[in-house]
């Protein structure tokens, strides 16, 4: 849990409420019966009773090592295979504040799909990293990114360092530097690839990471790549992490006791499953006070967060230099692709000379480039108009609306009041599959996330707001969640919430209304 | 007794206390006077342990646990890490990079001067197409730019559906995925396969992504001398030995080969068939990356097997960019359902990012269907490979290394001069001679610190469909110009 300094209580507050012990019973023996039934079904498979649908090996490869091992797949096979129409659903429409999802049908439980041609249209997106609104497919605003394809085509066949630095790559670097308040910036074409392939290049063997419990995949292949010594401390917790570093510098690398090169802390801006915002202020102090380095991955923050959208720095007031390794994405809130690191000139010089991906990876692809810069010149008002503050400031109020409306409802959600990141936890693995499936038919997306990605009695939905989404849509999907909520027992929060004061709610009739709805 | 603990091991010991306790306590309470001698003697020993350990001090030999408050203070304060980034000299050669104005097409402007390309990987010319430029653009107006989400949450649209189509279609196999980005391809479908334990023999000239593929992996890696089935062999047989010492593990030990179908480090190519014969005598798979030669070698453009005529089926996964010949941005895998469907679910460059931007996928399609409808584009690229390849030989001070279909050439110093720095900067004073004279070329770049066997240095000589035979021979001519003037 995150700690509650002085600073934090003019930020938002964070809360991970848990739920009650029934709960946790009720799951694990919904985990428990799923895998009986799946050593069940596996029995039936091997005696011939049941058809096996997964792929087999060739005949002439029968004798080899198999592939891959049974139990490997036992989670795959016996699970995730009977609900798996609840992800990779394809769409085909702009994947904006609504869009179009393709309807598929299974004549054999979910084995295969069969496309039926027929569209859903009109389902409110509440899975796609839109913050901004910048998915959109407006001509106007689209125009110089059309004269991009016109001009330049679409690859660049080439790497950075070779024949693929483009004058436009410069361009999007300085304006990223500006944007982002730091000496310099370099830019990348994958955002995943930004974190695997830079990482290795700051740090080394005889160095330490500090990463964060729940950091992202790109986080920690990039912190293995290294080779250096990795270290785990709790969930935005400060004194796990101090604990951590006193113990660090104080004995040294392990066995030679030799001291650390480097020690570097590696946190991410708003952590997309949790919700929850780092507790920036705390960190730095610590990295002030240990002279460690810090890595801030701002993939979901930048842009959603901080009142002109500069991401976590500008949330809490802090200056961009104290953080050394600046690193985000393009993909959640300019709707294009690709990642940036930025911070001192001296750190951007030495990664263009020795990142991976500089070197080996192709460069940017120039209508990307050229989406991102016109979103972020809007972000700015460098094109001369509002709609980029607009949009920033509507983000943060419907934000502040449905986590409101969610709290009020008695749904337990996780995370920090300033993230547009919401995950509702579900906990049981039936209610994921029937909650998803409820809501498709309610014309809403929503996109559920179980075992793996997160703790095996947390499964959530998570809902990612657009500042795109009007009241309206707001609105329908808490009047859609608020029925499923009822008719799937989804309400487990223990908690009061009173109604929050009149600026976050435009109209308190709508209020009153809602309320004669949901009362129970 | 001394009792040493570590920190950690505490935890362990602190209940299994309670439990000698308990048991001891369960024992008590069943001692009863009718039980052999053993038996009491036993539980003798057993209640003299627990009230040992009762009284006994646990003192923890905690590693600088003894330090003090003011000792640790000190030690924080005298602790100078090292600079994030070591300085890097303002004319290290990778400081400064060309800078191309305008789109990297035949005719290129870089660092102000218009010159023909020979440098950028667009060897069907694909870049500057004006159908492909067209269904792009169709695109943007129905999808916008970026797909906001990964291939599990609605990022997974119509275009992408039909891409992976089609490319199984073209590659005649089951099935294909695709990826946003080239070089997290073959990087994320080998750990995917191959984990700890599991064994992989690959070529010394593997490209950069498949080492950093083999080294997230975390299996053994063997490399074999470049293109040397002898050496492959040799270390099979010893593996084969090893294997009989220990035939369990042997039995879930799996065992992979990657190559490359035209390497991009020295421009040769793989021998396949021969690669096959051995995987059915070893019982090893196959790992195909064809990033150079996709949409190069073979009648109709499918690669390696195509060129050597061997059956797709038996080359378990062929990984490729769309990059080079494709000329847009991506990559795909392709093989059987059996072997692909896996990544769908442990493919990390698949799985944790956004997928591929539509327009840059209809590029894709648009590609392939030029590539399908005119089969013949191939055998003119291949024919200005050779015309390339012959122009260029008996360049004095220069040898020219790959294939002669090859569409990459590597130039390299016939001697060197025995520091690579030297050597580097000889052939960028090349590069800057031709870039003068309007061709455009460039060196070709590695991190050197980073690759396990680091090619020697080189000028990268890329040859295009786009490339007519005046520009080749004033190509080939300026660079024998500067070669006799600096390598004298």
């Amino acid at each position: 849990c995150c700690c509650f300094r002085l600073t934090r209580l003019f930020q938002g507050q964070e809360s991970f409420e848990q739920a009650p012990m029934y709960v946790a019973v009720m799951t694990y023996l919904g985990f428990g019966l799923v895998t009986l039934f799946g050593y069940f079904r596996d029995f039936l498979r091997a005696v011939g009773l049941e058809k096996c649908h997964i792929a087999k090996e060739r005949d002439e490869q029968k004798d080899f090592v198999p592939l891959y091992q049974d139990f490997e797949n036992f989670y795959t096979r016996n699970l995730y295979m009977r609900v798996r129409d609840n992800w990779n659903r394809p769409i085909c429409s702009l994947p904006g504040p609504v869009f179009d999802v393709m309807e598929r049908v299974s004549p054999d439980y979910n084995w295969t799909f069969r496309l039926t041609g027929k569209t859903i249209p009109n389902v409110i997106n509440m899975g796609s990293y839109n913050y901004l609104g910048f998915a959109e497919n407006n001509v106007d605003f689209l125009k110089t990114v059309a004269e991009r394809v016109q001009q330049y085509g679409l690859g660049v066949c080439s790497t950075r360092q070779e024949m693929g630095n483009l004058g436009i790559h410069q361009e999007l670097e300085e304006l990223v530097a500006e944007f982002l308040g730091v000496e310099s910036a370099m830019v990348l074409g994958m955002g995943f690839a930004t974190n695997s392939t830079n990482i290795p290049a700051l740090v080394g063997k005889g160095c330490l990471i500090l990463s964060d419990e729940l950091n992202h995949t790109s986080l920690i292949l990039g912190a293995r790549l290294s080779g250096a010594t990795i270290r785990v401390f709790k969930h935005n917790n400060m004194q796990s992490l101090e604990r951590v570093l006193r113990d660090a510098v104080c004995s040294g690398q392990p066995h030679t006791h030799r001291p650390w090169k480097k020690i570097m802390i590696m946190v991410e801006g708003i952590y997309s499953m949790e919700g929850s915002v780092v507790c920036l202020p705390d960190i730095v102090a610590l990295k002030k006070k240990y002279k460690a380095y810090l890595y801030l991955d701002e993939a979901h923050s930048i842009g959603a967060v901080g009142p002109t959208g500069r991401g976590v720095t500008e949330l809490f007031g802090l200056d961009p230099s104290d953080v050394d390794v600046l690193m985000g994405t393009f993909t959640k809130s300019f709707g294009a692709a690709g990642g940036y690191i930025a911070g001192k000139k001296e750190l951007v010089d030495y990664l263009r000379s020795h990142s991976h991906s500089a070197v080996y990876a192709s460069a940017m692809s120039p209508p990307v480039t050229e989406q991102i810069l016109r979103a972020m010149r809007c972000i700015m008002g460098l094109d001369g108009t509002t709609i980029g503050q607009t949009r920033v400031h509507r983000l943060a109020e419907n934000t502040r609306y449905f986590r409101s409306r969610l709290q009020e409802m008695g749904f337990i959600i996780y995370g920090n009041d300033d993230s547009p990141v919401i995950p509702l936890l579900l906990y049981m693995p039936g209610k994921v599959v029937a909650f998803s499936r409820a809501m498709l038919r309610r014309k809403v997306g929503v996109v559920v996330v179980g075992f793996p990605a997160t703790p095996i009695t947390e499964a959530r939905a998570r809902f990612c707001l657009s500042a795109a989404h009007t009241k309206e849509m707001l609105d329908k999907v808490l009047f859609d969640l608020n029925e499923v909520g009822d008719e799937l027992c989804l309400k487990f929060s223990q908690r009061k919430y009173t109604s929050r004061p009149k600026e976050q709610h435009h109209n308190n009739n709508d209020l009153n209304k809602d309320f004669k709805q949901d009362s129970l | 007794m001394a009792w040493v603990e570590v920190p950690g091991q505490e935890k362990v010991l602190k209940p299994l206390l309670n439990t000698v306790i308990i048991l001891g306590l369960i024992k008590c309470a069943n001692f009863s006077p009718q039980a052999p001698a053993y038996h009491l003697i036993l539980e003798g020993i057993l209640i003299l342990w627990i009230v040992r350990l009762l009284f006994s001090k646990t003192y923890k030999l905690q590693e600088r646990s003894d330090l003090t408050e003011k000792e640790k203070e000190d030690l924080i304060e005298e602790w100078q890490p090292e600079p994030l980034v070591p300085p890097v000299s303002k004319d290290h050669p990778s400081m400064n990079y060309d800078i191309v104005s305008g789109p990297p097409s035949h005719n290129i402007v870089v660092n102000g001067k218009q010159c023909i390309n020979f440098a950028s990987f667009n060897f069907l010319g694909l870049l500057d197409n004006e159908r492909v430029k067209q269904k792009a653009l169709a695109s943007l107006k129905k999808y916008g730019v970026g797909t906001c989400g990964p291939r599990g949450f609605y990022g997974t649209f119509d275009v992408h559906l039909e891409l992976e189509d089609r490319l199984a279609k073209f590659m005649r196999t089951e099935e294909a995925i695709i990826y946003s980005y080239g070089f997290a391809t073959i990087a994320s479908a080998i750990p995917a396969y191959s984990k700890r334990g599991d064994i992989v023999f690959v070529d010394e000239a593997a490209c950069f992504s498949i080492q950093k593929g083999l080294q997230a992996s975390r299996s053994f890696i063997k490399y074999f001398k470049h293109n040397d089935m002898e050496d492959l062999e040799r270390l099979l047989k010893e593996q084969e030995i090893e294997d009989q010492k220990n035939p369990r593990k042997a039995r879930v030990t799996r065992r992979f080969v990657v190559v490359e179908g035209l390497y991009i480090n020295t421009a040769d190519v793989c021998p396949l068939p021969a690669l096959v014969k051995l995987k059915y005598k070893y019982k090893v798979r196959i790992f195909l990356e064809e990033s150079m030669s996709f949409g190069v070698l073979g009648e109709h453009g499918r690669g390696v097997t195509e060129h050597f005529g061997v059956n797709i089926d038996d080359i378990d996964l062929i990984s490729a960019n769309m990059e080079n010949a494709v000329a847009s941005i991506g990559g795909f895998c392709c093989g059987r359902s059996f072997v692909i469907d896996h990544q769908r679910l442990s493919g990390q460059g698949y799985c944790f990012s956004a997928s591929l931007p539509p327009m840059l996928a209809a590029a894709a399609i648009e590609a392939l269907n030029i590539m399908e409808e005119d089969p013949d584009i191939f055998s003119v690229l291949r024919e200005k490979c050779e015309q390339v390849h012959k122009a260029l030989q008996g360049t004095p001070g220069m040898k020219v290394l790959g294939e002669s279909y090859a569409p990459a050439l590597h130039l390299q110093l016939e001697s060197s001069s025995g520091s690579r720095e030297t050597d580097v900067r000889m052939l960028r004073r090349i590069v800057d001679y031709c870039l003068e004279k309007q061709i455009a070329l460039t060196l070709a770049r590695y991190l050197d610190k980073e690759e396990r066997f680091l090619p020697p240095p080189s000028i990268r000589v890329v040859v295009t469909v786009e490339q007519t035979k005046e520009d080749i021979d004033r190509a080939a001519s300026c660079i024998r110009e500067a070669a006799l003037s600096i390598l004298k």
